[in-house]
């Protein structure tokens, strides 16, 4: 699914590399948890797997593709199978709920009939059936992230990439939005989740990767937040 | 892709920009019509140049029967064949002429029409009352005096016309219009470019959001750009709309009505409709093409895709 070998990245203008001779391997139907104090590479780590940004030195493999060897133009057709959530949500104010999850599907050209199909079936997924019609400043934070969620499934994404999802949650409405993420994860689909909630990775017991100063320095099956050496 | 999303995409960018809009379809209209002038001009001194003007130096009119009626240069009547033939030698010997062509009264008629057309002093013109002429190149345009010496006042010589002299200053006029014209049709177009480019750099910025979830969940490159380019398009569109608009306005007030040009200057044939009117398309499809590819490449520079 996501494969590293001897990633470094260097930004320009910077002499520090973000990430430092990285290798590792992510399977499919994993849950992985990234974690890390600021600064320490994680999201150069996800920016990579976007093809945001290109690696300097290494290889970068998502869906057995090379990003290097990818085109510009053929990006879009990577980034249609990744789903991706960011701590601030990512929702267009003026649309409503449903035509926010829409969006996702109008841009790569899906059919309207298509769409009305999937859109009510992955807002029942998240558990927000009913507020199809509401406007993401009339929810909650916990609610604008399940619509986040619902946008970055809709179209079935075989990797789910999450940038600090309950970064702006309160610990309660974190949990509700981590047993949706688990129920994503068991339907087959890879999550990787960059975070600093130690609670949330505590309990869950997944897989930790742990970068520090843009190295990779602890790769545990079923680790926690804090170091176990 | 859906058209219906991309035209509602387009509606909402350009009220968006409202003032920035306004401020691109002026320019472009301006320039276009500067640009469509500019070729409406060089169209009309073309047109006025007729068959002859950059073909020959001097002319040499000779006489006709209604010459030999009202003017005195030739009293003595009408041109004879002899007194050709004599003149014709003489130039042969003269070193300054390089090439020397006899217009007869039907050829004369018949570049008289091409000029001249659909003016109603053409209508009336028959071939007789036309002049038979030899029409000079010489080796120096300077020389054109030792010509006019040499023939003027001769039996049958009606007048010697150094026309490229006469005609020269006021196509020297009109070509510095011309010239002017571009050179503020080239400002303009600059200004043009340049607001486009800001316009689609604020649109880009304030569109970020959008485009940026676009680019999350996989849109191609030219689905979000597509919006942008339209939209610089459309308001090209309409100014170019508007710089026909002038144009038709412009032959329609300065030369049949309004000023009327055409009735106090009978003897010049101006541009006709079909003048204009070939320039229109000329004018929209750059007006639409323009504005589109300054908006494909700001956006290369604003727009990550």
């Amino acid at each position: 699914m996501i494969r590293f070998d001897n990633v470094s990245k260097v930004y320009p203008k910077q002499t520090r590399p973000a990430l430092r001779d990285v290798s590792l391997e992510v399977e499919k139907g994993e849950f992985v948890f990234l974690v890390g104090s600021s600064g320490s590479g994680k999201s150069t780590f996800l920016r990579l797997i976007l093809r945001e940004e290109r690696c300097s030195h290494g290889q970068v493999h998502v869906l057995g593709k090379d990003l290097a060897r990818v085109s510009n133009w053929k990006v879009p057709q990577i980034r249609r199978q990744l789903g991706t959530v960011f701590q601030d949500f990512r929702l267009l104010p003026n649309k409503t709920v449903a035509e926010n999850v829409a969006f996702a599907q109008e841009v790569i050209g899906k059919s309207k009939g298509e769409i009305r199909k999937s859109v009510p079936q992955v807002l029942d997924l998240v558990g927000l059936g009913g507020k199809e019609d509401r406007r993401p400043g009339e929810l909650s934070g916990g609610e604008q992230q399940r619509v986040a969620i619902a946008r970055a499934f809709v179209n079935r994404p075989l990797l789910l990439i999450c940038d600090e999802p309950t970064g702006n949650l309160d610990p309660q409405t974190s949990v509700g939005i981590m047993k949706l993420l688990d129920r994503i994860n068991r339907t087959g689909t890879t999550v990787l989740m960059a975070t600093h909630d130690q609670n949330i990775v505590d309990q869950m017991r997944k897989r930790v990767i742990e970068l520090e100063k843009g190295r990779l320095v602890r790769d545990q099956a079923r680790g926690v937040y804090g170091y176990q050496h | 892709m859906r058209a219906q999303f991309v035209l509602s995409e387009i509606g909402v960018g350009l009220r968006r920009n409202l003032t920035m809009t306004f401020a691109v379809v002026v320019s472009v209209a301006l320039s276009l019509a500067l640009f469509g002038g500019s070729l409406l001009m060089s169209d009309q001194v073309n047109q006025m140049k007729g068959y002859w003007y950059d073909k020959i130096n001097v002319s040499i009119f000779l006489c006709n029967k209604s010459n030999a009626q009202n003017d005195p240069n030739c009293a003595k009547g009408a041109v004879t064949e002899d007194q050709k033939k004599a003149i014709l030698a003489d130039l042969d010997k003269m070193p300054v002429v390089q090439k020397v062509t006899y217009e007869s009264q039907d050829e004369a008629y018949k570049h008289y029409k091409e000029q001249f057309g659909d003016s109603p002093l053409a209508s009336t013109i028959t071939p007789d009352q036309m002049q038979e002429s030899y029409r000079i190149q010489l080796k120096n345009p300077e020389q054109y005096k030792v010509i006019a010496s040499a023939f003027n006042g001769r039996d049958g010589v009606q007048s010697v016309q150094d026309q490229k002299g006469i005609l020269d200053n006021l196509f020297g006029l009109l070509n510095g219009m011309n010239w002017a014209a571009r050179a503020v049709m080239s400002l303009m177009l600059v200004v043009a470019l340049m607001l486009i480019v800001n316009t689609v750099r604020v649109s880009a910025f304030s569109r970020r959001r959008e485009t940026g979830i676009m680019r999350l969940v996989g849109a191609s490159g030219f689905y979000i750009q597509a919006p942008f380019i339209m939209e610089a398009a459309v308001a090209g569109l309409i100014g170019g709309t508007v710089a026909c608009g002038f144009l038709v306005l412009a032959r329609y007030f300065i030369i049949d009505h309004g000023l009327a040009l055409s009735e106090k200057l009978n003897l010049i044939n101006f541009i006709g409709w079909d003048a204009v009117l070939t320039k229109l398309p000329l004018i929209l499809a750059t007006s639409l093409l323009m504005p589109a590819l300054a908006a494909f490449f700001a956006l290369r520079k604003y727009l990550k895709v």
